[in-house]
């Protein structure tokens, strides 16, 4: 097969898995199912895209010229070769967990869902290909209104509201901020294509640069930095296969993965690190980190408590961006696959107990710890990779951030990052601890619904397993990286 | 046999709608007016197709009416500048007359749909005639023709609201003066060189190179008049309430076509005509349009976003785009008019599926459509309000729409002219056009929470969805709209460079 072709059928699989499930509507079994054979066509693909890669293969594919220096066009970068091997491989989980979630939540309007599901999912393979930042802002905007039914799934004057806070702020700050920093750059480069060591050096004035960054990083709400943060605890309504892939991984991660993108190949590292123009991010970065670890703790009801998590580890990512040193970097990217592995492990974990035992707060875990083990012990797994515990996956990035805060002399950071894994510890694992220490006398009718259990028990003991094989993906990672 | 017809083209297309408009003036009947017209209307695409096959090997058509020679005679000029308009014009009007008939049902009495559609092929005609002419008083007597059309349909508006009859009232008094103007411009034109056609003027101007307050007095009548007709900033205060008074119909032809017409027609006086006098033309441009553009964006979109009822809110939002299109002529380059065109292309494409939308959601709520009455309206209507929803973020300027090509083109001729203070108030003004759109988009689909939909009528939301397609279509392949763009700059800069 072809390079080019191979795109096109990734980019488009999605889209038929989720007609597919349309004409199938009728017959649940079979309407369900094609989500998971999408996810293990898209993931195929993305691995050998991803294997490609590592061999220097090029793939690229040009539709047409949109206008002068820009195509719509997509070229698979390392970057992005990552999020999408990281994207299609959890989607083939978390269809068989939407399942056994929507089925034992009994949640209406399940065609619906499966649909929008699978249209997202297009969205974030086409960001992650995307030539282009244009094309890569197109296919950022499809996700957010593909991802707003989903949102307001349950139809009701909360989820109403939500899905309201969830499109005006990511609707309106890509067009307030985004789309005029991508104007600004074409209007001084006549391009928009991704290049190893960025498209600015020389052509984009220095002392403008901190603007261009502020425009970028609050225009790309996705990646929730404060104080554009607050759509994603307002999306956490939605059902959880919704929190755990796409606000846990595809939209989230959408969002820090095109900063990233917009860093290594727009502005370019070496300009950022000559003109230290991403400095004051790095200080917003970590407040972020701060500020959202302690309102995580506040948190009583367990998803808003992993949404303001995610908040807070978005923000590593962005603070690798804004260091731009090449370990800072190498990082951010890997932060990518270690965080979206924890934290779906995380959200499955969550919802599965909402299904089993219909429970939505910290405090009612009393005693479930027992009557759980399973989901229990996939929880802790995926915690204490969050936390950043070896031998987990979730240690070595952050063990690249503290060593590139290191290397760009920023030492406070460095223990920014050691007293947030701290309060990770606390707020992550007091679940596990009220779970298995305290005695419950309520007596708790439990649901049975095993598809709902494997899923975070596959990625959680892939945290575990994965910590021997970084080099794997370090690989691509270095190919991000040319200093 | 068709051949005698098809020379004759150029006028045809002129004087069709006005011959028909006669004929149908006083038919009683309920449906045949229509028929007649969309009959017409389609004649009228062909010839204008003919125009552009013939535009295509001769590059320019001198049409002298009776045979008689230009300067004496009146003409008809198509060239690169203005077949490009003539096409949009015609499909469009072919588009937002099929839109009518079910509208006009609704809005005005039906024994009245005879004169109605009279009256639209009036102005549809007249309109035209501001395209082709090559003569100023010739424009004169369309702009009179179209205007006193215009008003009358504006009237019609009265059976719904009678302030639709204070609007054309209005229209009727501010229109007047601005003809009044042009036409005092005119005469000081015709005291001084003896001639009336555009291309003679030129030459007879050339005498006066040095300049003469009277020739300088009548060409500042002139821009005056038509800067009244064609609603620049500060002298639009006609436009609002007759946007927003006129029955649908007519508000989606005045907003997508009257006062693009006119821009044009401005804009060939400015670098065909007024290029004589350079310093006087970059005086006008970097001291009068210039500002004034700047100001129309600002105050325009400001005003826009304060705005309850969402017919005017559009027509705030026209003021606002206009000062686009004049900010972008008023840059004295080829990429400024380039981009000056493009806009008028894509606006009147993307205020015409606007306004149609929101005619059609006025008759479904039987009331003057504000903020308020959409509520729920994304759920109840979707068809339309999804295509409301496409032209809202062409209109804001999101990519793969034509808006988003306009805004494009728009800031390049501004970032190659170096004027970053218009770029970054073009930007910001383009962020609070999110605002209003928002407020809009919150009613339909946030305020309430009702899913069931109801039926819509085919033939209504088929031509919102014409257009809202075209949107799309020439937001991804935008070289048809840049290259008539290019054509038209290429013809008027081409003098100014001389």
């Amino acid at each position: 097969m072809s390079n080019s072709f191979l795109i096109i059928l990734g980019i488009i699989t999605p889209l038929f898995a989720a007609l597919f499930s349309y004409v199938c509507r009728y017959n649940n079994n079979l309407r369900d199912s094609f989500g998971i054979i999408g996810g293990l066509i898209t993931f195929v693909i993305s691995l050998k895209i991803f294997h490609g890669i590592q061999n220097n293969e090029v793939y690229q594919i040009t539709f047409f010229t949109l206008f002068d220096g820009v195509d719509f066009a997509f070229k698979v970068s390392a970057l992005g070769s990552i999020f999408s091997l990281v994207a299609s491989s959890l989607w083939i989980l978390a269809s068989i967990y939407t399942i056994g979630y929507m089925r034992g939540a009994g949640e209406k309007n399940q065609t619906r869902f499966v649909i929008f599901y699978s249209i997202a999912i297009h969205a974030a393979l086409a960001i992650a290909w995307s030539g282009n930042l244009l094309v890569l802002f197109i296919f950022y905007e499809i996700l957010t209104f593909s991802t707003f039914p989903l949102v307001g799934h349950k139809q009701n004057a909360e989820s109403q509201s939500a899905g309201r806070l969830y499109l005006s702020i990511l609707v309106g700050t890509s067009l307030i901020f985004f789309l005029p920093a991508i104007f600004w750059i074409w209007l001084k480069t006549g391009t928009l294509d991704f290049q190893d060591g960025g498209i600015l050096m020389n052509k984009f004035p220095a002392e403008y640069l901190s603007f261009l960054i502020a425009m970028l990083v609050f225009g790309i709400g996705k990646a929730a930095i404060m104080p554009i943060h607050r759509w994603l605890p307002a999306a956490m309504v939605a059902p959880t296969p919704v929190s755990a892939l796409l606000h846990a991984v595809a939209v989230v991660k959408a969002g820090v993965f095109s900063f990233l993108v917009v860093v290594v190949y727009i502005v370019g590292p070496d300009f950022l690190l000559q003109t230290k123009s991403s400095d004051w991010l790095v200080w917003l970065a970590c407040f972020t980190i701060m500020a959202s670890s302690i309102i995580a703790i506040t948190k009583d009801d367990l998803k808003a408590r992993l949404a303001y998590s995610t908040i807070s580890q978005l923000s590593y990512i962005i603070l690798g961006a804004a260091l731009a040193s090449s370990l800072a970097l190498k990082g951010a990217s890997f932060h990518i696959i270690t965080h979206a592995l924890g934290k779906i492990t995380l959200f499955f974990c969550a919802g599965a107990i909402y299904v089993t035992a219909h429970i939505k707060k910290v405090s009612d875990l009393k005693g479930m710890g027992y009557k759980l083990p399973l989901i229990f012990f996939a929880y802790t797994l995926g915690a204490l990779s969050i936390i950043g515990v070896p031998p987990f996956i979730g240690s070595w990035s952050k063990f690249y951030l503290i060593m590139g805060s290191i290397e760009r002399e920023f030492i406070i950071v460095a223990i920014i990052l050691g007293i947030s894994s701290l309060l990770n510890i606390y707020y992550l694992l007091q679940p596990v601890v009220i779970g298995f220490t305290q005695n419950s006398k309520k007596e708790i009718k439990l649901i049975k619904a095993p598809l709902t259990v494997w899923p975070p028990l596959i990625t959680g003991l892939g945290c575990l397993v994965f910590f021997f094989y970084a080099n794997y993906f370090l690989n691509n990672i270095s190919g991000v990286i040319v200093n | 046999m068709f051949d005698i017809f098809l020379d004759d083209a150029p006028a045809l297309v002129v004087v069709l709608p006005l011959l028909i408009s006669a004929i149908i003036a006083f038919m009683p009947s309920k449906i045949w007016p229509w028929i007649i017209s969309i009959i017409t209307l389609l004649l009228h695409l062909f010839l204008s197709l003919h125009l552009l096959k013939e535009i295509s090997v001769s590059g320019l058509i001198i049409y002298e009416f009776g045979n008689w020679e230009p300067p004496w005679g009146i003409s008809f000029k198509i060239d690169g500048v203005n077949i490009g308009l003539q096409l949009l014009f015609s499909i469009f009007v072919l588009v937002s007359t099929f839109y009518s008939r079910k509208i006009f049902l609704n809005e005005i009495d039906y024994r009245d749909s005879g004169k109605a559609y009279s009256l639209w092929l009036l102005a549809v005609g007249s309109l035209n005639g501001i395209i082709l002419t090559n003569d100023i008083f010739n424009l004169f007597v369309f702009l009179e023709i179209s205007a006193l059309a215009s008003i009358s349909l504006i009237a019609l508006g009265a059976g719904q609201n009678r302030k639709a009859l204070l609007a054309a009232f209005n229209y009727l008094i501010i229109g007047a003066i601005g003809a009044t103007f042009y036409v005092i411009g005119v005469g000081f034109a015709y005291a001084m060189t003896g001639t009336l056609n555009m291309n003679d003027l030129v030459i007879q101007l050339a005498q006066y190179s040095d300049g003469q307050l009277a020739i300088f007095a009548g060409m500042s009548f002139m821009l005056i008049g038509l800067m009244v007709k064609a609603a620049i900033f500060p002298v639009h205060i006609w436009l609002p309430p007759a946007y927003s008074y006129a029955p649908s119909a007519v508000s989606t032809l005045l907003a997508a076509l009257a006062t693009k017409t006119i821009l044009y027609f401005f804009v060939r006086l400015l670098y065909e005509v007024f290029i004589i006098y350079p310093s006087y033309l970059s005086l006008f441009l970097d001291f009068v349009l210039y500002p004034l553009s700047l100001l129309a964006i600002f105050i325009g979109t400001v005003i826009a976003i304060y705005q309850d009822d969402i017919k005017k809110l559009l027509a705030f939002s026209s003021i606002a785009q206009i000062g686009y299109i004049t900010l972008a002529f008023s840059l004295k380059d080829h990429s400024g008019v380039a981009s000056g065109f493009v806009h008028i292309f894509n606006h009147a494409l993307i205020k015409g599926g606007l306004f149609m939308a929101v005619g059609y959601f006025a008759i479904l709520y039987k009331d003057r459509v504000t903020l308020n009455s959409l509520k729920g309206f994304g759920y109840k209507y979707p068809i339309t309000s999804f295509a409301l929803l496409i032209c809202g973020l062409s209109l804001i300027g999101l990519p793969l729409t034509n808006g988003f090509i306009s805004k494009l083109y728009l800031f390049q001729a501004l970032y190659t002219n170096q004027m970053y203070f218009s770029i970054a108030l073009v930007a910001v003004s383009s962020a609070l056009a999110v605002v209003y759109f928002w407020k809009i988009v919150e009613q339909m689909w946030f305020s309430e929470i009702k899913f069931k939909s109801e039926k819509e009528d085919a033939y209504i939301y088929l031509p919102i969805w014409i257009v809202t397609i075209s949107i799309i279509v020439f937001g991804i392949y935008s070289t048809p709209i840049i290259e008539f763009s290019n054509l038209s700059a290429d013809y008027l800069i081409s003098g100014y460079q001389n």
